[in-house]
């Protein structure tokens, strides 16, 4: 395999049938190249998490992965509104969804919550009305 | 306890599997309709219990690596779920017991077949 592989997804706003397609993309990436089953849960897990929420909040945006023989490395990147406080949307349970998205079974306040406890590291940045970057990492153990 | 015998202590109607996945262990059971919830709780190999039933249904099944999704209350599936799971070789069952009746018999079949 070479050095490191590259992808990227748009996602589409609003889209909600759609949703789910890059993580499912980048999981059968993650499997061919010979990932163990955990490693390639939690990678999955987390990147759905956060294409869910830029489906949900921020009209779609952009996911770019790169693998290394060191880690993978999620960055996903919208131009949404931005998240005002990210110690409070970090909490179990706060949500900040609409009924209907709530209707579909999303909302539950488990996003950032999950990301945090299936990637090794996560850092969000977030500036209001401009957009936010979410950076997840997954270490690879060596061999 | 494999899929497809669990479909039956289920008085279950398959709506869609390959045989291999009807063919696949169960090793527990997950209850929850929050997806965001089940993403992040529900383990590989287990048998995943629910009445939501559109097509993220089918996204959660596949990141979390469940046996199968069982709906229960009798729900139906979206046509866009069926379409996904069937296409992604997804065990869809539905059953007319509650969650907790449905979660009640997997426990039972478990415990039949000594997996508790």
């Amino acid at each position: 395999m070479p050095d490191v592989v590259r992808l990227h997804y748009d996602v589409d706003g609003e889209n909600f049938m759609a949703a789910g397609e890059a993580s499912s993309a980048v999981k059968n990436v993650l499997r061919r190249l010979g990932f163990g089953e955990d490693l390639v849960r939690r990678a999955a897990i987390c990147l759905y998490e956060g294409e869910i929420n830029m489906v949900i909040h921020a009209n779609g945006g952009a996911i770019d992965v790169s693998v290394s023989p060191q880690a993978i490395e999620m960055v996903l990147q919208d131009q949404g509104d931005g998240i005002p406080d990210i110690e409070q949307a970090m909490r179990e349970g706060f949500s900040t969804a609409s009924d209907r998205v709530r209707d579909l079974g999303f909302g539950a306040g488990m996003g950032l919550p999950n990301m945090r406890r299936y990637a090794d590291s996560l850092e969000v940045t977030s500036e209001p009305g401009k957009g936010t970057r979410v950076l997840m990492t997954l270490r690879i153990a060596p061999v | 306890m494999i899929v497809v015998e669990l479909a039956a202590r289920l008085d279950a109607k398959v709506l869609c599997g390959s045989e291999a996945a009807l063919g696949r262990a169960v090793r527990g059971a997950y209850a929850g309709d929050l997806l965001s919830w089940v993403m992040g709780r529900a383990q590989a190999g287990t048998a995943w219990v629910t009445i939501m039933s559109n097509m993220n249904v089918a996204a959660v099944a596949l990141l979390t690596d469940v046996s199968c999704v069982v709906l229960s209350e009798n729900v139906t599936p979206d046509e866009a779920l069926l379409v996904r799971a069937a296409r992604e070789e997804l065990v869809l069952l539905s059953t007319p017991l509650s969650t907790y009746d449905a979660c009640w018999r997997i426990r039972e079949g478990l415990a039949d077949a000594a997996v508790l």
